[in-house]
C-alpha cells in the first residue's frame, strides 16, 4: 500500500506548491489526479517518485519511506524521454542492466511483443512515431515490474485516437500484474476511463478538493449514460475547486469540458 | 495505425528502386562539381605558362609543383617532413585533447569549479595563441617542447569549450531517466553523460585538430630545421616558390585526411544520429 501522509512541498523558490496531502492507494488500484494548472499534480506525482522529495509529511510504500527513486516504483513522463543513441530493444532493457544477458534479451523480447514492436527491435528511437515511443517508454517502464507506475500526462502529446488506443493498451497491461497506477492528467475522459478512484485537487496551495469513486465495471463503455454522470461529476467538481460557477445539473458538460482539455 | 505508418514507406522505397541510377550518378558527380572551378584554373595557367604568356617564376604552373613534390619525395625528404610534422600534431593534438576534456569535464560537472576555472581560461583565450610564442621558447627551448605545448594550446580551447558546453546542454529530463532507474554516479557518467556528450565531443576534436595544423605551421616557422613548415620557409628563402605551393597542397592533403580518419573513426559511435539525419534527408 502507498500512503501519503500531510505531503507538502515549498520550493527553494518559496512557491508552496502543495499542502498536507493525505491518501491511501492500495496495491492495484488506479487513481486518476486531475486539476487545473498549479495544483501541485505533478509536483506530487515526483515526490512519490523520489526525484524531488517532499518538504514536509511523508510518502511511504508498504511502510518504507520514499524519499529518492525506488526499485518498486516506476514513471512514465509526458514525453518518451527514450534515449536516443540506444536502439529500441536496449532502450527497454535499459532498467535490467543487473540481469545477466541472455535473461534481459528474453524479458526485453517479451515486452516488445507485449507492446506490439517486435519489429521495431532494431530502430533507433527517432524512427518511431509519438504512439510508438511512448509505447517504449511504457514497455521501458514496465519490464522491471514495478509495484507501483506513476504516470505525467503520459498521452497529452498524443493524437486523440492514439491516445485511445494507448488509454486501452495501458488498462490491458495492467491486468498483466495489476501494479497500482497513478495518473496525472488534465483529460477528465481519461480520468473516468481508467480509474477506480479520481482525485481532484485545487490550485494556490495544491491540495486535495474531493476523491470521486468511479464504481463502473471494466471494459467501461464510454459512450454509456453512467460513462457521462461520472464525467459531469468529476468535472463539476473541478469547477468547484475553483470557485466556478457550477453548471446546472442537467446541462451538458461541454462547457467545462472546453477549459479542461 | 500500422497503416498509415507503413503506407508512405513502401511508397518511398518503390520510388527510390525506381530512380536510383540517376540518383546515384548525381551522387557522384555532385562533389566532383567541386571539382571543376579549381581543375580549370590550373589547367588555365598551365596552359598560360606553357603558351610562354608568363613565366610562372613566382606562380608556378601545377606540373611544376608536382615535379617538386616527386623530386622531395625521391630523395625521401618529403617522408622526413611529412613524419616530423604529423608526429608534432599528433602530440600536440593528443596532450590539448587530454588537458580540455579533463578541464572541460571538471567545469561543466561541478558549478564551483566552473565558478573558479572558466573566467581564468576564458581569459586566456582571448590571448593570440601565437602571442605565447616567444615565452614558450624561453620557457621550454626552441627545440621539440615548445613546439608541441604551442599546438597543445591551440588545440586545448576549442576542446575545452566544447566538452563543457556539451555537459551543461545535456538534457535534464534524459538524466532524470537515470535517476529514476537509480545508476551510481559512474554509471550516471557513462551511461547517460557520456554518449550525450559524444555528438558536440566530436565536433569539438575535429575543430581542434583543424586548429592543431594552423599552429603546426606557426610552430615550424620558429626556427625548425625539418617539416613541412620549414619547407615553406626554406622556399620562401631560397625563393623556390614551387617548394611553397608543394608544401600548401601537402598541408591540405594531410589536414583533409587526418579529418575524414576523425570522422570514419567516430562514425561507428554516432550512428543513432546518422539515422536521424538520413531520414530527415529522404523525408
Amino acid at each position: 500500500m502507498l500512503a501519503l501522509e500531510r505531503v507538502g512541498k515549498t520550493y527553494p523558490n518559496g512557491v508552496h506548491a502543495l499542502e498536507r496531502f493525505s491518501a491511501e492507494i492500495g496495491q492495484g488500484e488506479i487513481v486518476a489526479i486531475i486539476g487545473g494548472s498549479g495544483c501541485g499534480k505533478s509536483t506530487l506525482l515526483r515526490a512519490i517518485a523520489g526525484l524531488d522529495p517532499a518538504s514536509t509529511g511523508k510518502v511511504s510504500l508498504d511502510a518504507i519511506a520514499i524519499s529518492a527513486p525506488h526499485e518498486k516504483i516506476g514513471i512514465i513522463f509526458q514525453e518518451p524521454r527514450l534515449l536516443p543513441w540506444l536502439s529500441v530493444a536496449d532502450n527497454i532493457g535499459f532498467g535490467l542492466s543487473d540481469l545477466p544477458a541472455d535473461i534481459r534479451r528474453e524479458k526485453v523480447a517479451k515486452a516488445l511483443a507485449r507492446v506490439g514492436l517486435a519489429e521495431k527491435a532494431k530502430a533507433w528511437p527517432r524512427e518511431l512515431s509519438g504512439g510508438q515511443a511512448q509505447r517504449v517508454a511504457i514497455a521501458r517502464a514496465l519490464v522491471p515490474q514495478p509495484e507501483v507506475l506513476l504516470l505525467d500526462e503520459p498521452f497529452s502529446a498524443l493524437d486523440a485516437f492514439t491516445r485511445r488506443d494507448l488509454q486501452d493498451h495501458l488498462l490491458d497491461l495492467w491486468a498483466d500484474t495489476r501494479p497500482t497506477l497513478i495518473l496525472v492528467t488534465h483529460d477528465v475522459e481519461e480520468a473516468v476511463a481508467l480509474a477506480d478512484r479520481v482525485l481532484v485537487m485545487r490550485p494556490r496551495p495544491g491540495r486535495l478538493f474531493e476523491a470521486i469513486n468511479i464504481n463502473l465495471a471494466r471494459p467501461r463503455d464510454r459512450n454509456s449514460t453512467l460513462f457521462d454522470d461520472f464525467k459531469r461529476h468529476v468535472l463539476t467538481s473541478l469547477d468547484r475547486s475553483l470557485d466556478r460557477t457550477v453548471p446546472d445539473a442537467h446541462g451538458r458538460s461541454d462547457q467545462g469540458a472546453a477549459m479542461w482539455w | 495505425m500500422g497503416m498509415t505508418v507503413e503506407l508512405p514507406t513502401t511508397g518511398q522505397i518503390e520510388a527510390g528502386t525506381q530512380v536510383a541510377p540517376l540518383a546515384r550518378l548525381r551522387r557522384y558527380l555532385r562533389p566532383l562539381l567541386g571539382l571543376l572551378l579549381p581543375l580549370a584554373l590550373a589547367a588555365g595557367w598551365e596552359l598560360t605558362v606553357w603558351l610562354g604568356f608568363s613565366s610562372g617564376r613566382l606562380v608556378p604552373p601545377p606540373s611544376k609543383v608536382f615535379a617538386t613534390i616527386g623530386e622531395l619525395a625521391r630523395s625521401g625528404e618529403l617522408s622526413r617532413h611529412i613524419w616530423v610534422t604529423l608526429w608534432r600534431v599528433a602530440s600536440g593534438f593528443a596532450l590539448g585533447v587530454i588537458a580540455g576534456t579533463i578541464m572541460g569535464a571538471i567545469s561543466g560537472y561541478w558549478g564551483l569549479a566552473r565558478r573558479l576555472l572558466d573566467p581564468t581560461v576564458q581569459a586566456l583565450r582571448a590571448i593570440p595563441s601565437i602571442a605565447w610564442v616567444p615565452l614558450f621558447i624561453l620557457w621550454l627551448g626552441i627545440f621539440e617542447t615548445s613546439k608541441v605545448a604551442l599546438i597543445a594550446v591551440g588545440v586545448f580551447f576549442p576542446v575545452y569549450l566544447g566538452v563543457m558546453g556539451a555537459i551543461l546542454s545535456v538534457d535534464r529530463k534524459i538524466v532524470e531517466v537515470g535517476r529514476i532507474f537509480r545508476l551510481s554516479g559512474p554509471a550516471m557518467i557513462r551511461r547517460i553523460l557520456l554518449p550525450a556528450v559524444l555528438p558536440a565531443y566530436v565536433l569539438a576534436l575535429r575543430v581542434g585538430l583543424g586548429l592543431g595544423w594552423m599552429f603546426v605551421v606557426a610552430a615550424e616557422f620558429m626556427g625548425a630545421s625539418e617539416g613541412l613548415g620549414y619547407l615553406l620557409i626554406d622556399g620562401q628563402q631560397l625563393g623556390k616558390p614551387a617548394q611553397i605551393v608543394a608544401a600548401i597542397v601537402i598541408f591540405a592533403i594531410l589536414g583533409k585526411a587526418t579529418d575524414w580518419l576523425l570522422e570514419i573513426a567516430t562514425a561507428p559511435l554516432l550512428r543513432w544520429q546518422d539515422a536521424f539525419s538520413r531520414q530527415a534527408g529522404g523525408a
